[in-house]
């Protein structure tokens, strides 16, 4: 009980102080809606269903990252994340409360481009609950990264140049502009390990009905990145932050 | 009862030990001080008691507690304060308060109704709406207090509570911190300030370079360097002349020249007080005034650190009329 009442009152200070801010919300609108655009303009004869997988993908993961890492590397410079570390709840607890507003945020920004592409083309085939799981395991994994970052960051700029390092290499590995099939050879196992391969491609499954793995394989790798993320960021947490 | 209990704790950071080998207890109701200078180990002690860094080497309980098996639930009873007023700057002091409180799992009624006698208690009513960052340094410090306090903690663990505020507001954080022991709260803090810790704390102990150098009571810590008598004169002509001649007459003694018209004596044995105004008054100077100097906390402190205190502490010794 005790327990929840830090988890909830940490989101909801999380979501108050920061993914409510004008800004952010804005950039969740723009930036997704941006993507949409320069996609449109790119390859205008492109289908809208074909690239919604990318642009849901390419929201998450650009809302969920630098989010987390800035927000908190930012708590930790003002050191008011030493409150967290200091207060009697677990460090699952925590992290989970801590990455819980990012992956809120993360949906929010996946589901500008859906909302947009409603519009224009007719989704009824989808399956929008296993969207809806798919963008969410996509949103933790994302989030969990970000924190990876925020644990190896000491400065805000620190995180967010970190976040685009990996952030960018990612996203032409993932299948998403390069299908995985015309990629290097010797870069095809790293693709492999990436969570946003496994995601991209179980919503191309669920959009458009084109998918080359299993989705049951997808879900489960995403589920098993999760738990691995999770893993390594609480040790790395233990290891990094308390001196 | 013992309420903290550090036994052989080591930091070492690389090659440099920046706590070494410290042990102490500290009883319920008691204000402990730690007193040394920029980098003496203070924070380090005080980080590893309270779970925010691990101990190289050595044992801490908190309560009857391990903090370092048990850190949450020694962290339950801990209200700390660190050196650094870091609530939220966007959230206002009333949401700082709640926040803190959702931390140690306090449902909304009760946080509300704690986070308002707080503000009261802190004189910060007017400020409660206001956002942290618009907090001057001491509102900075008072919210902090409030916030580590929000929870009733059996332990307040106080890192450089008044530093770099100014006389009133640390007056009021002392007399705060004093009321708290009286309620039978337990005391852990750091100062760089002689008189802070003078002042209010039962027992001290001198930091230098990770070691503890010396600690105990106050009279204890002034008994342990000082059984000398020192009076200073001062007088109407210039008593400095005759300084030799006045030790060679007083046997044991020793004397110093301050300024043109200041000596001070200082001898093992009481000094007489007549002969020595005597025999200056026959010399043609006449004494304005004899005063006893007492070791203050801060001679003590640069006898047995071997740390010239000028630049932190207070100037000024203890002085009383003899
Ligand atoms: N994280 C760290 N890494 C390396 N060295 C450290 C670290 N923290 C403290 N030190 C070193 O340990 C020593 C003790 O530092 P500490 O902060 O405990 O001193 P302090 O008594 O609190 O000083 P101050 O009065 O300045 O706050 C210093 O030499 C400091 O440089
Ligand atoms: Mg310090």
């Amino acid at each position: 009980m005790k327990g929840w009442i830090a988890f909830w009152n940490i989101l909801k200070k999380d979501i108050r102080n920061y993914y409510l801010k004008p800004p952010n919300i804005s950039w969740g609108i723009i930036f997704p809606l941006s993507w949409t655009l320069m996609q449109l303009i790119r390859s205008p004869d492109g289908s809208i269903q074909d690239l919604l997988p990318g642009l849901i993908s390419m929201s998450v993961l650009f809302g969920t990252t630098s989010m987390l890492a800035v927000t908190i590397t930012f708590e930790r410079s003002g050191r008011s994340f030493e409150r967290l570390l200091l207060a009697p709840i677990g460090l699952s607890t925590m992290v989970l409360a801590k990455i819980a507003g990012t992956i809120l945020f993360g949906m929010f920004n996946a589901f500008v481009p859906v909302i947009l592409a409603a519009f224009l083309v007719d989704l009824h085939a989808v399956n929008w609950g296993a969207l809806l799981l798919a963008v969410l395991l996509i949103a933790v994994t994302s989030a969990l990264m970000g924190l990876l970052v925020a644990v190896s960051a000491e400065q805000v700029f620190e995180a967010q140049t970190l976040s685009n390092f990996f952030r960018f290499p990612m996203l032409f590995l993932c299948g998403l502009f390069i299908p995985l099939a015309r990629l290097p050879v010797f870069l095809r196992p790293v693709s492999y390990c990436l969570p946003l391969t496994y995601g991209t491609d179980v919503l191309r499954g669920l959009i458009t009905g084109s998918s080359t793995l299993s989705p049951a394989l997808c879900y489960g790798m995403l589920l098993l990145s999760a738990i691995a993320l999770f893993t390594i960021s609480r040790h790395m947490i233990r290891r990094n932050w308390i001196l | 009862m013992n309420m903290i209990s550090v036994s052989r704790l080591t930091k070492t950071y690389g090659d440099l030990t920046a706590v070494d080998d410290i042990s102490f207890q500290v009883e319920k109701g008691e204000i402990y001080g730690f007193l040394g200078p920029n980098g003496a180990g203070k924070t380090s002690t005080i980080n590893m008691m309270i779970g925010l860094s691990r101990p190289s080497a050595g044992e801490i309980e908190v309560a009857g507690i391990d903090v370092r098996r048990r850190t949450k639930k020694a962290q339950a009873g801990m209200g700390i304060v660190p050196d650094e007023s870091n609530l939220y700057n966007e959230m206002d002091g009333f949401d700082n308060l709640c926040f803190c409180a959702s931390l140690y799992g306090m449902r909304r009624e009760e946080r509300e109704a704690k986070a308002r006698r707080l503000l009261t208690l802190f004189r910060l009513d007017d400020a409660g709406r206001r956002p942290f960052k618009a907090y001057s340094r001491g509102m900075r410090r008072r919210l902090t207090i409030a916030a580590a306090l929000i929870h009733s903690p059996q332990v307040l663990f106080l890192d450089e509570p008044t530093t770099g505020i100014d006389v009133e507001s640390s007056r009021q954080i002392r007399d705060l911190i004093v009321e708290l022991k009286q309620q039978g709260t337990t005391i852990f803090l750091t100062t760089h300030y002689i008189e802070e810790a003078e002042r209010i704390c039962d027992r001290i102990a001198f930091i230098a370079g990770g070691r503890i150098v010396a600690a105990g009571s106050l009279p204890e810590l002034m008994d342990s360097v000082s059984r000398q008598h020192a009076i200073r004169f001062i007088t109407a002509g210039n008593s400095t002349v005759h300084a030799a001649e006045l030790e060679s007459r007083f046997a044991g003694s020793e004397v110093r020249a301050q300024a043109d018209r200041t000596i001070v004596m200082t001898s093992r044995q009481r000094i007489p007080l007549f002969p020595v105004m005597e025999f200056l008054h026959n010399r043609g100077v006449e004494v304005l005034e004899a005063r006893e100097l007492r070791p203050s906390l801060e001679d003590v402190f640069v006898r047995l650190t071997g740390i010239d205190t000028s630049v932190p502490a207070k100037p000024g010794q203890k002085e009383a009329d003899q």
